[in-house]
């Protein structure tokens, strides 16, 4: 399930819906907007709505074929979010914890490097555009070309 | 069809999404980034290092060679950084 959204979510509320069914693992992962030293006040988030679903939805998708998982939450907020605040949820319900903790770890390596956000960052000297990083792109590689 | 700015390269370009029609000769990604820069300063300044620029075509990422056609919605923006 894929959510884009503006509004803040709740992890605990997630994990009881996920493990509602009696699944025997949850693990989930949750982003927050770091405060880069007191230097970083927001963060404003775009997005490419259309895309950022399919792409997501894409990324959920190859989860499901590559481990035996019961159901994936991907919850990616946009909009200006303050130092602190959460921005993207990813929370996968499997029998067994192997499974469960691959594939949300699989997930966010993936969400880095395919899903069309972009960040612009409010400091003391203005704003400016974050630049991507190279290493998502290989923490991405490793995985391999999956299906 | 339709180019859709994101990011740095809506600012440089100055809109956010423009419908276009450009000649027969524009077949792939690569051909229509030659004739955007064209269009104005500023597009040429946001298409100018293409190695900072990805695209997609029809919402997925399409490489320059990739095919346009009519009807299609084609957009540029920076890597991603989501997450």
């Amino acid at each position: 399930m894929i959510r884009v959204q503006r509004e803040d979510f709740d992890v605990g509320q997630e994990v009881r819906r996920l493990s509602a069914g009696g699944v025997g693992a949850v693990a989930t992962f949750t982003g927050f907007v770091r405060d880069e030293g007191k230097t970083l006040s927001a963060l404003t988030l775009e997005h490419y709505p259309g895309m950022t679903e399919r792409q997501l939805e894409a990324i959920e998708a190859k989860a499901h074929r590559r481990w035996n998982l019961a159901e994936v939450v991907i919850i990616h907020r946009h909009g200006r979010l303050l130092a602190g605040e959460a921005i993207v949820l990813v929370a996968v319900a499997a029998a067994h914890r192997a499974d469960a903790f691959a594939a949300c770890e699989f997930l966010m390596d993936w969400l880095k490097t395919k899903a069309p956000f972009w960040k612009q960052e409010e400091g003391p000297d203005g704003t400016r555009w974050v630049e991507a990083k190279t290493e998502d792109d290989a923490r991405a590689e490793r995985w391999g070309d999956d299906c | 069809m339709r180019v859709l700015w994101f990011a740095w390269l809506r600012t440089k370009v100055g809109v956010g999404e423009e419908t276009i029609d450009p000649p027969q000769g524009v077949a792939t990604v690569a051909d229509l980034v030659e004739w955007l820069k064209g269009r104005s300063p500023g597009h040429a300044a946001a298409l100018g290092d293409m190695t900072m620029v990805r695209a997609a075509v029809n919402q997925d990422f399409a490489q320059a060679d990739h095919p346009v056609r009519t009807g299609d919605e084609i957009a540029f923006f920076p890597p991603v950084t989501g997450g």
